[in-house]
């Protein structure tokens, strides 16, 4: 493990973040400064893509809590996509699916986006 | 393996950047055990979340003090104690938390012991208003985890 990264790119009015690294309460600032930044730019909707991700504690699962509710309110949402087994596991401790909606692929994510 | 007693011992300045190296250390104790990858991943998890609290929490993110963490492998049994000696807390007053209410105000944080409760076989919290906390966890190797040793070296 080498770190924590954020990635993003832009597919026509939906922002993908992509983590990657480990995401803990050392690394979580940084993930909460390009969420900021996606809202200070008014982009509500996003996807979290966990593919390239290998390690979260709640300290990371903590920043999309303190996040979705300003980001739902303007009408968007994160969605989350790839997750290993491993990082899967810590969101479903949580109860987060019930609260996020998951995908398999970003692409799913991007489709549900899309058709709305 | 014999049953044998060994004890393992990190006091670490409490600094978030330390996390990596705490979970490194948990980590490659657990893989000596001979506990299985995901086992290894829950007890790396449960130490993170209880340091974290430490660092936060009990020191209020002041490098200055010390985490102290204590492996102690018994047979069949990893012993992992968190110390600090910093703010105690009412453990009785920890609630599991209500993760809607959590996402309605906002709240960050406070969900470490739940995880640990959940990743762990045994979590005990004992804290000393003042004084410190140490948390006490405990994980088992005998869930068919690993291979027993007589069936590993009978091929």
């Amino acid at each position: 493990m080498d770190g924590f990264e954020v990635q993003r790119k832009i597919s026509n009015d939906v922002v993908i973040l992509n983590l990657k690294g480990y995401l803990d309460a050392h690394t979580a600032p940084q993930l909460e400064k390009a969420l900021q930044t996606c809202i200070d730019q008014k982009e509500y909707k996003i996807i979290i893509n966990f593919e390239n991700l290998s390690y979260i504690s709640s300290a990371g699962l903590g920043v999309f809590m303190g996040f979705i509710e300003e980001i739902r309110q303007h009408g968007g949402d994160l969605k989350f996509s790839n997750m290993n087994p491993k990082i899967f596991r810590v969101f479903d401790l949580l109860g987060f699916p019930n609260l996020f909606e998951i995908f398999d692929d970003e692409r799913d994510a991007l489709n549900k986006f899309n058709s709305k | 393996m014999a049953a044998k007693s060994n004890k393992f011992h990190l006091k670490i300045p409490s600094q978030t950047d330390n996390l990596e190296i705490i979970r490194d250390f948990v980590a490659k104790i657990a893989r000596k055990v001979g506990f299985n990858e995901d086992d290894i991943n829950k007890i790396e998890l449960a130490v993170d979340e209880a340091c974290t609290n430490v660092i936060k929490h009990a020191y209020d993110n002041n490098s200055k003090n010390p985490i102290d963490i204590t492996i102690q492998i018994d047979y069949q049994k990893l012993t992992i104690l968190v110390t600090d000696k910093g703010k105690g807390f009412d453990p009785t007053k920890l609630k599991t938390p209500d993760l809607q209410e959590y996402l309605a105000e906002m709240r960050v944080g406070g969900l470490g012991i739940y995880l640990m409760k959940n990743l762990m076989d045994e979590v005990e919290i004992n804290s000393k208003p003042g004084k410190g906390n140490q948390v006490r966890m405990v994980k088992y190797l005998d869930k068919g985890d690993a291979p027993p040793p007589q069936a590993a070296n009978s091929s």
